[in-house]
């Protein structure tokens, strides 16, 4: 009996290393992992939001939702510093009545929610999210067009925020839709151009090798020579000092410059596709009321909201791969160092994507809207020409400033 | 495997490009030229061109076809809709349709040559993308180059004509 079973589980072993198998169960795998991290981090955001504009407004904030247990019979709540937000927003819409106004257009008006929350959410099908484990590459898939994967996926969101103000068949929304489609079509445009020169400078546009590059060069926005640094290097100077001299390059130096500008470029541009504060008239509440959700409630208003948090995610993940050297960080060794760095990897990569929303907020409490032409100037007539000259920038620095 | 996949996103293609045709409301043919093309880029990536298919979305789904949306958005719909199919003009579209379906069969069975599976261009290891630059800029170097100035030049046209000066 016993042997019988040995001989069963070597059977769905062999079964399960098979190659395709492999591909697939271990495709599974990552994916739920993912998503299931990414749409718990936007729940957070979402209180980290409230928590945070609360700190810069000098208020509380959310700080009392926790475990009720006076409701199970014990003497005192539970607060977990509010913590408890994260599943009680989320509950409030999911109980509201989905109130369908009488002179919407029904299918469009249900499907943009759904649209909107998409795009974010297949983005992160490219991102590497870690190094490896067990030789098993994080990444969902590891397409040689990463990059432009990201902005094709991307320039689909618009579809979402456009129907929906025309489905909601009513003024706001529709001026909204309007606004939010012109100004996601400008701003792609230097979203595109600012990336050139990173290609250009990893020499692919795949998403892991512009992070292996980066691994082995240093990030993209800071110059340092990863090779010379090692736990062991730190305790004895000398070495340090020998990687240090010997990985310094004029080249590295001179391409900080357009560097830089690209990732400014990039950020901003990410924060005007995400349609946030500075730039979030699409949904400019004091003028359009609501914007495109003017007509939502209930769940499906909760798809947009939940959406723009997805794309802010997705939109850092893209600028850690791209220029804050991904999965990667100083002393930290790769996954094929073992399975506990491989996790940490991962670990590294969350936290500078928290890094990156944190700032995300913090630019939302403390910059005030735009206005539109302003919107608009900033795209056409600052982003996209600042982009193009960079790009021939550093395809001059790249030919002439070899060493 | 792929064959099923070719299968599923030909038949949607062409449900989409029916979509196009038969559907009264402008926005849902917007909608399904736009569903067809990506169908499409699925096409292409079940071939391994994933660059191809990639540009397909990027400029014609999310690009083109966002700028056709946002006209028809501007019209006036409701006059779109109630209008009947024109018995004659169907007819006419069916017949021309069909005759060219009928013409690419007959070209498409006629020569043994249809029916191989040609190697593949490249090889399992190497990116479509560097295959494409190689080719643009190495042996297509000033064509390209001409195409780009076409471009800027209609570019540059429509802003001189949209200038209010000129009106």
């Amino acid at each position: 009996m016993l042997r019988f079973r040995f001989m069963d589980t070597a059977l769905i072993l062999n079964f399960l290393t098979t190659p395709w198998v492999f591909l697939i169960w271990t495709t599974i795998v990552k994916a739920s992992v993912l998503l299931s991290i990414v749409l718990g981090l936007v729940s957070l955001t979402v209180y980290a939001e409230r928590r945070v504009s609360a700190l810069i407004q000098d208020r509380v904030g959310p700080n009392r939702v926790g475990i009720p247990m006076t409701l199970l019979g014990g003497k005192k709540d539970i607060f977990l510093w509010g913590l408890g937000q994260m599943i009680a927003d989320p509950v409030k819409l999911l109980l509201k009545e989905n109130f369908q106004p009488a002179s919407v257009n029904g299918f469009y008006y249900w499907l943009a929610p759904k649209l909107v929350m998409i795009p974010p959410i297949l983005v992160l099908a490219v991102l590497p999210f870690g190094s490896s484990i067990l030789g098993v590459q994080m990444t969902i898939a590891d397409v040689n067009i990463g990059v432009l994967y990201i902005f094709a996926i991307s320039s689909l969101s618009v579809y979402g925020i456009t129907l929906a103000g025309w489905a909601s068949n009513s003024k706001f929304p529709f001026l909204g839709g309007i606004r939010s489609s012109s100004q996601m079509i400008s701003y792609e445009l230097s979203l595109g151009l600012s990336v050139v020169p990173v290609l250009m400078i990893c020499g692919s546009i795949n998403l892991n090798d512009i992070v292996d590059w980066q691994v082995k060069n240093g990030w993209l926005v800071a110059p340092y020579w990863p090779q010379g640094f090692s736990i062991s290097s730190l305790l004895h100077p000398d070495q340090l000092l020998h990687a240090f001299v010997a990985g310094f390059s004029w080249q590295r130096i001179a391409l900080w410059i357009p560097l830089l500008i690209s990732f400014v470029i990039f950020l901003v541009s990410i924060f005007a596709e995400t349609n946030r504060l500075p730039f979030d008239l699409p949904e400019a509440e004091q003028e359009l009321v609501g914007g495109y959700h003017t007509e939502y409630g209930s769940m499906n208003f909760a798809l947009f909201f939940l959406g723009e948090y997805a794309a802010m995610i997705a939109g850092s993940g893209a600028v850690v791969s791209l220029f804050l050297g991904g999965w990667s960080f100083p002393l930290i060794p790769d996954g094929s160092h073992g399975v506990l760095w491989g996790l940490v990897n991962i670990g590294v990569f969350f936290a500078k994507i928290c890094a990156l929303l944190l700032f995300f907020i913090w630019v939302r409490w403390t910059i005030p809207r735009f206005r539109y032409d302003q919107l608009m100037k900033l795209g056409w007539l600052g982003f996209f020409p600042i982009a193009l000259a960079n790009i021939f920038v550093t395809a001059l620095i790249l030919a002439y400033i070899k060493h | 495997m792929l064959s099923a996949a070719f299968w599923f996103f030909a038949t949607l293609m062409i449900a989409f490009g029916l979509g196009v045709v038969l559907l009264r409301n402008p926005v849902s043919c917007a909608m399904s030229l736009v569903m067809s093309f990506i169908c499409l880029a699925a096409l292409f990536v079940t071939l391994d061109a994933c660059f191809i298919g990639i540009i397909q979305v990027l400029v014609y789904a999310g690009a083109v076809m966002v700028l056709f949306l946002f006209i028809i958005m501007l019209l006036d719909l409701r006059s779109e809709e109630s209008r009947r199919l024109n018995v004659g003009a169907t007819i006419g579209g069916v017949l021309v349709v069909s005759i060219f379906i009928s013409l690419l069969i007959k070209v498409v069975s006629s020569s043994p040559v249809f029916s191989q599976t040609l190697p593949a261009l490249i090889g399992p290891q190497q990116s479509d993308v560097k295959l494409v630059g190689m080719t643009l800029f190495r042996y297509f170097g000033l064509p390209f180059e001409v195409v780009g100035v076409l471009l800027l030049v209609a570019t540059v046209g429509v802003i001189v004509l949209s200038r209010k000066s000129l009106r």
